[in-house]
């Protein structure tokens, strides 16, 4: 699903450059339930920005889904953003004068859906993280769990390749953040490739696979034994 | 552009940003209205001159009879010159080409009585083609006729203000005032638009005047007009002939200044058109300011707007939408916020000139309006400028990252 093979990026401060990522090998198969873990500084925010297509890589061959990702101008960025990928922030990054339901209609309206059909289809993924009753709220009258909830639904309303969750639970407590997570495994387990940035252990247990990186390299790459979220709750 | 998803989109904004939506309007119309009343009243200023200076005859020249300053063939400077009746003659039969009319005017204050009433007034020795330079009006009578000139009667035309001051409600016509030592019958009452002051004067043939003066032939003044075909320029070379004739004719030094003097009133209507030229001028700057205040307040407003929005267009972005799409949905709305508040700042603003009417009279704004080009062209020029300062910041934050968008502070 995703292949990765000597990517580079550094940044510029000022006169001094920063090499942030030196050269990660990477792959990931269909249906993975991925931790990327790392101390701050370690680079695992910019390495799922540049899977994201946010941010550019310096060099490296970057193929999701066979599809190779290279010389991306904003338009083409956007449009393979839009049929590819998902996206779960940390901060939500809910607009803030939009209820939940158009929340997660808004990427269907940048595929172009109709209206009647949008709302058809955000109504039922937010069902499906169970907060249909609360599809007209504006996230303002909703809960941090609620609200990460709502940016998971809107992130697979689009039916995207891969869901791309940087911090998903950073902003939230231990309980909230396991009922996120046990959200993002029943996603994994209807076969969907996950990702997920985390420097909790905890939560990165509670996935597949997990991918060390210190100073801009992979340190570890191990499969682990699932921890199954629903069973730490309460 | 014109779908119903996007227009729906914009709806909501605005809707669910009222105050964002407002300030913005806000600006856009007041700029608008300002332009428009500020325009507006300055024609209204413009149409008091206009009715100050259209009182006398516009074709007129005036002119006067000085001393010299230089010596000139023989003569020593400071010689008293002095218009006689021969001049009138002279001019008449020089000029026919240009003149229309002419007059000698010759001005003295005098006590008038009848029976108890009496006053002091400005009485003027005139022609009967005084009557055309005035634009005096009859009342009751007739004005100072070629018959009154020849046979140098003593008639007299009074103003409207002579009439109630002396006679009250009585028809003063075929009564006798005195005045010095001589009785005058009065054949006749004008009006003018000049004012109280033009009305508080007496008429009297010119030739009644030199013969009580010890039967001189003496002029204070001559005013003539000239025939308005020949137009400004015409004015401009009989002004320049009449000058060399008249100086030929009284040896006076084709160099001097001073000596004669001749007030082209074409000109000075000229000159005052000029003046409300830059009046028109100052308060078309003052407009094109307030516009331009009106353009830099919807482009702070719009930065404003968009750095507010970065976010977001930051997650907008992410979910897929492309920059275009990001730069024109910000356009429309701005386009559309702009437009329907324009209109609504132009309307106001005609609306308020309209009835204003004749209420700012006293402080010489008559009637202001504003043609409805001038009103609509400055509208779509904010309209287009509030576009362009909406699509600027729109743009930047089109090209703006996601990912520094979306950065956590």
């Amino acid at each position: 699903m995703i292949s990765i093979k000597k990517l580079h990026k550094s940044y510029q401060m000022g006169s001094n450059s920063l090499h942030v990522l030196k050269g990660i090998n990477f792959e990931v198969e269909e249906g993975e339930l991925v931790a990327i873990m790392g101390s701050s500084g370690s680079g695992k925010s910019t390495l799922l920005n540049i899977l994201g297509m946010l941010d550019n890589a310096d060099e490296g061959e970057y193929i999701l889904d066979q599809v190779p990702i290279e010389n991306l101008d904003e338009t083409k960025a956007a449009n393979y953003r839009n049929k590819f990928l998902g996206f779960v922030f940390q901060s939500f990054n809910l607009i803030n004068y939009k209820t939940a339901l158009e929340n997660v209609s808004l990427p269907l309206y940048y595929q172009g859906v109709k209206r009647k059909e949008r709302q058809e289809v955000a109504l039922d993924y937010l069902d499906r993280v169970g907060l249909k009753p609360w599809a007209n709220h504006l996230p303002s009258e909703l809960s941090g769990g609620q609200k990460q909830r709502v940016a998971i639904a809107r992130a697979m309303a689009s039916k995207p390749k891969v869901l791309l969750a940087d911090e998903p639970t950073g902003a939230l407590d231990t309980k909230t953040s396991y009922e996120v997570m046990e959200l993002i495994q029943k996603i994994n387990e209807e076969g969907k490739t996950i990702l997920v940035v985390t420097h909790e252990p905890d939560i990165a247990h509670m996935c597949k696979r997990i991918v060390m990186l210190k100073d801009g390299v992979i340190v570890e790459d191990k499969k682990v034994k699932q921890v199954i979220a629903s069973a730490d709750v309460q | 552009m014109f779908s119903r998803d996007r227009w729906q989109e914009i709806f909501q904004t605005i809707y669910k940003n009222k105050l964002r939506t407002f300030l913005s309007g806000f600006t856009v119309a007041l700029g608008i209205f300002i332009f428009i009343v500020l325009f507006g009243l300055g024609n209204g200023l413009k149409n008091t001159f206009k009715e100050f200076f259209l009182d006398d005859a516009t074709n007129t020249f005036y002119l006067y009879a000085g001393r010299t300053s230089k010596p000139y063939k023989g003569f020593k400077a400071n010689r008293r010159i002095e218009f006689k009746n021969d001049d009138l003659l002279d001019i008449q039969l020089n000029f026919p080409f240009y003149l229309e009319r002419i007059t000698p005017v010759i001005t003295r204050s005098e006590n008038v009585k009848y029976e108890n009433e009496s006053n002091q007034y400005t009485v003027r020795a005139v022609g009967p083609a005084n009557q055309y330079m005035e634009k005096s009006i009859m009342m009751l009578g007739r004005y100072i006729n070629a018959t009154d000139v020849s046979e140098k009667n003593k008639n007299i035309v009074i103003g409207r203000k002579v009439a109630i001051d002396l006679f009250d409600q009585k028809n003063p016509i075929g009564k006798y005032v005195s005045m010095g030592s001589s009785a005058y019958k009065i054949v006749g009452v004008f009006q003018d638009a000049g004012g109280d002051n033009e009305e508080r004067y007496i008429y009297m043939p010119y030739t009644t005047r030199q013969l009580i003066e010890k039967n001189n032939d003496k002029i204070n003044e001559i005013v003539l007009s000239f025939r308005p075909e020949i137009g400004s320029f015409g004015a401009l070379e009989f002004e320049r002939k009449l000058r060399l004739f008249l100086k030929k004719k009284k040896s006076i030094d084709p160099t001097d200044t001073n000596g004669i003097f001749i007030r082209n009133v074409a000109e000075d209507l000229n000159r005052n058109q000029q003046f409300s030229n830059v009046l028109q001028l100052i308060v078309t700057f003052v407009g094109i300011g307030t516009l331009i205040a009106g353009i830099i307040g919807i482009s702070n407003i719009m930065v404003f707007v968009v750095r507010e929005r970065t976010k977001e267009l930051g997650v907008r972005k992410a979910l897929g939408a492309s920059p275009r799409s990001v730069t024109a949905m910000i356009l429309q709305e701005s386009i559309f916020i702009t437009l329907i508040s324009g209109y609504v700042g132009m309307l106001t603003g005609i609306l308020i000139l309209n009835n204003l009417g004749l209420i700012l009279e006293d402080y010489f704004i008559k009637n202001p309006y504003i043609n409805i080009s001038t009103a609509i062209f400055s509208s779509v020029i904010l309209v287009i400028f509030g576009g362009i300062a909406g699509y600027i910041p729109a743009k930047r934050a089109a090209s703006i990252k996601p990912i520094i968008a979306l950065r956590d502070e």
